[in-house]
């Protein structure tokens, strides 16, 4: 049995009179270990796909049928409590605005330890510790000064890692990545992706790594979904689609992505 | 989730309420059931009835017919105030927004001190100074209205200064006067409606508040605030004479919220 | 601190600014105090001498200079109507005037701040529309009416309170206060339906953030989504607003009192403006400008507190 298996997944949302489906039979699968990169122009229905992964999509005016199995459970329709148990501790997710994505109020710190705090009983001290062996993990110089700094005091790429800290602090499964690096700098990007790849390889967790651009997916997955309209059209081994893609539509990704020095082409 | 409806909802229920004080206003400068002033002393405190609607206070004089001439006055006297902070704020908030330099800088340092009064205080000095009575009671509320219409149009002002087209039609060698006028002020539009309608509320709330401490119309004319003020001594055995006329304040400011409201652009 | 300095700075300018408005605006006015003094008896020649006597022919300046030295020894003058010291005449009414508006502004934070979250947290339900209609509703009352009405129902219905029957806080401290509860609700009610209304609106602005989504990709409760991510979010606005707010209260307080017959500078500060007693009526715009120039400091303090982003 797969770790993550997505079958039919259909998202519409109604909107007064008409209905608008968003997500059309998205079918996916993820082993253990996994890095598995969605891509697609903005409105391809990539991030609404995240979004029901990690089970962030409860508004009233949106439906959801399918099936989305995480380790033998149904995340479509399970109870809110079971969810709320692998919510930030078996999934967790890191969002495109880093910025936006941090409470403004709240040190940098008391975030990260957030899912500890509400998937564990443990005291203040061993909080902060393993919170600074998270910021550590990421690769931020100063862990003791992040932690007890503001969102607004940092820089956009130790934003970023900071919120990759929060989301690998208690060890998840899978990590689901929605544009993390759209926001950033080129080079910062570059790094973000560095660590990704580090990540998996040390901790084994899956990566869903979503993104519209295709350069990027390439250095880090082994497949790829390719999403358009709400549908996959075209699925697979990430250097085989590059070098021989079959639809229209994956040439376009490939033909907009601008010759990067940061990236060697497979 | 049903926004737009309960917007609707908001406007009817208001432009109802608004369409009512219209009314009331048209009776009260062209016919009222009685003569506001005249005192009948046989229908002293006469109780609500079909021949007096809202019965009658203690010189016997129609409450109705003083509403409705009190409506008259608040309507009048609060469009006045709005206008004139409306038109003055627009002034100084253009010249010290557009301008900038010490203008701007001493302007701004005087809207600020005054803007530490609150409106009310602000009108009690400026009566004090010109003694009360309706016109001074304009002119005190008018001033104390000007610093936050200039104030909001100076920042807006100065937002759409730096706006790139502005600098652009700058460099097409477009007058000052011409770029105030055609390109800035009606930008100021949407800005100024929801000020305007929020102002006329604030305005109503003060002519009521100072025509209950007596100071602007005076005795016999009947005024909303007034006229509470009067019957407060009479609120046991008289309640209705206080009632009334603090329902149509409720309702004038309860209707002209509910406009606003609806009107208010989603931002 | 130097932050502090620096906003101490711009409020003591802020108030020389005031006291130089009020002082020269009532130096402008055409009758004199001299002759309202004197009523019918007034002459040419005795107007000059009351004029001299009260040392208003002298030069405007020179007597703004000793007017304000006077202030920062605590004189305000004398009065003209009473022939006491201003201080003396004022002194116990400020302090009724300001438990009045203190007390106003506790009742809003103390009855608006759980209202506004559970009306925040119902937002969802059916309730919503009658909780906003009366809420709107409330928020239309002027306090000079909703305190007629309280006296009417509470004072002569439910005799709750006595109209009318104040107690100086010095003769009895507790029946002062339940005498002063009505009076600092009647300003309060239309303020806590104000706070109720702008804190549910901004609460639901929060609440459609990035970062309340990240807090559910965590586990989170909904009801720990509230109140550790969206209510200190959503609180911010409220805080600026309630500064606003004190200004109106005090002014709020002018009016109610003559509703409840409390001895505050209420009613001196009217009969002084009709009296032109001109010299009292500086005196207390100059105390109630003080108090509004104050806690807006305060609310700016406040706000630091709260957020960090503001830069000192």
């Amino acid at each position: 049995m797969s770790m993550l298996k997505v079958e039919d997944l259909c998202i519409k949302v109604h909107d007064k009179k008409t209905t608008d489906t968003l997500v059309y039979d998205v079918d996916l699968e993820m082993e253990k270990g996994d890095i598995l990169g969605i891509v697609g122009e903005s409105g391809s229905g990539k991030t609404m796909t995240a979004l029901a992964i990690a089970g962030l999509l409860s508004r009233h005016d949106m439906e959801k049928s399918g099936h989305i199995t995480f380790e033998g459970i149904n995340l479509l329709e399970v109870e809110r409590k079971v969810l709320r148990k692998i919510q930030g501790n078996e999934i967790s997710m890191v969002f495109q605005e880093p910025l936006n994505s941090l409470n403004p109020l709240k040190k940098v710190g008391w975030q990260v330890e957030e899912s500890l705090r509400v998937h564990t009983v443990m005291d203040k001290a061993e909080m902060k510790e393993r919170a600074i062996q998270a910021l550590r993990d990421v690769e931020l110089d100063n862990p003791e000064a992040v932690y007890n700094s503001y969102p607004h005091e940092l820089s956009g790429g130790m934003r970023q890692r900071a919120m990759i800290a929060a989301a690998m602090i208690i060890q998840p499964r899978l990590l689901i990545a929605d544009e993390p690096t759209t926001a950033l700098d080129v080079t910062i990007q570059a790094e973000i992706v560095e660590l990704l790849k580090r990540i998996n390889k040390e901790r084994g967790t899956a990566i869903l790594f979503i993104s519209h651009d295709l350069s990027l997916v390439n250095s880090l997955c082994e497949r790829v979904l390719v999403m358009q309209n709400g549908l996959v059209v075209e699925s697979g081994n990430c250097e085989e689609i590059f070098k021989n893609p079959k639809q229209e539509y994956t040439k376009k990704l490939i033909n907009a992505i601008p010759k990067n020095p940061f990236f060697k082409e497979a | 989730m049903d926004n737009s409806k309960n917007k609707k909802i908001k406007f009817i229920v208001g432009l109802t309420l608004v369409g009512i004080i219209f009314l009331m206003m048209i009776a009260g400068i062209f016919c009222t059931p009685y003569d506001p002033l005249a005192m009948d002393m046989s229908a002293k405190f006469a109780g609500v009835s079909f021949k007096h609607i809202m019965g009658c206070d203690n010189f016997g004089r129609d409450i109705f017919s003083r509403v409705l001439v009190g409506v008259r006055e608040t309507m009048f006297v609060s469009a006045t105030v709005v206008f004139i902070g409306t038109f003055v704020g627009i002034i100084i908030g253009t010249v010290t927004g557009y301008f900038g330099g010490w203008v701007d800088e001493i302007l701004m340092r005087i809207n600020d001190a005054v803007l530490a009064f609150p409106s009310v205080l602000l009108a009690l000095l400026v009566i004090g100074v010109l003694g009360g009575g309706t016109h001074s009671l304009i002119i005190a509320l008018g001033i104390a209205f000007v610093p936050s219409f200039a104030r909001i149009v100076r920042g807006e002002v100065l937002r759409i200064r730096n706006l790139d087209y502005i600098q652009c039609v700058r460099l097409y060698g477009a007058s000052h006067l011409r770029i105030i006028v055609v390109h800035i002020l009606p930008n100021l539009r949407t800005v100024l409606l929801s000020s305007v309608l929020i102002g006329f509320n604030n305005a109503v709330l003060a002519e009521a508040g100072m025509n209950y401490l007596g100071m602007g119309t005076q005795p016999p004319n009947p005024s909303l605030g007034l006229m509470l003020s009067e019957a407060q001594s009479v609120i046991f055995t008289n309640p209705w004479n206080a009632i009334f006329p603090g329902l149509v304040i409720v309702m004038m400011i309860l209707g002209f919220s509910l406009l606003s409201d609806a009107l208010e652009k989603k931002s | 601190m130097k932050y502090v300095l620096k906003k101490i700075g711009t409020l003591i300018l802020t108030l020389l600014a005031v006291s130089a408005l009020v002082f020269f605006a009532f130096s402008f006015i055409p009758a004199s105090p001299a002759l309202s003094k004197l009523g019918t008896e007034a002459t040419a020649e005795k107007i000059a001498e009351l004029n001299h006597q009260m040392g208003l022919d002298r030069p405007v300046l020179v007597r703004f200079g000793e007017w304000v030295a006077g202030i920062v020894h605590g004189d305000f003058g004398i009065s003209y109507s009473y022939n006491t010291p201003v201080t003396q005449l004022l002194s116990e009414k400020i302090a009724v005037t300001m438990l009045l508006s203190v007390m106003a502004i506790l009742i809003t934070v103390i009855l608006s701040f759980p209202l506004g979250i559970y009306v925040a947290r119902k937002s969802d339900s059916k309730l919503d529309v009658f909780f906003t209609t009366v809420n709107q509703m409330i928020m239309s009352i002027p306090s000079f009416f909703s305190g007629i009405l309280i006296t009417l129902i509470f004072g002569l219905i439910l005799h709750v309170f006595t109209p009318g029957a104040y107690v100086s806080y010095k003769r009895d401290f507790f029946k002062c206060m339940a005498y002063l509860i009505f009076p600092a609700f009647s300003i309060a009610l239309p303020k806590i339906s104000m706070v109720v209304k702008l804190l549910k609106d901004t609460a639901l602005k929060e609440a459609d953030k990035d970062y309340v989504r990240t807090a559910y990709s965590r586990g989170n409760r909904t009801k720990a989504v509230f109140y550790k991510h969206v209510l200190k979010n959503a609180i911010i606005p409220v805080i600026t607003f309630l500064g606003m707010t004190f200004a109106d209260i005090i002014a709020g307080s002018i009016i109610v009192e003559q509703v409840f017959g409390v001895p505050g500078l209420g009613r001196i500060l009217l009969t002084s403006i009709s009296g032109r007693d001109y010299p009292v009526v500086e005196a207390i715009i100059l105390l109630l400008a003080t108090a509004v120039v104050v806690s807006n400091l305060i609310v700016d303090l406040l706000y630091k507190k709260f957020d960090p982003r503001i830069h000192v």
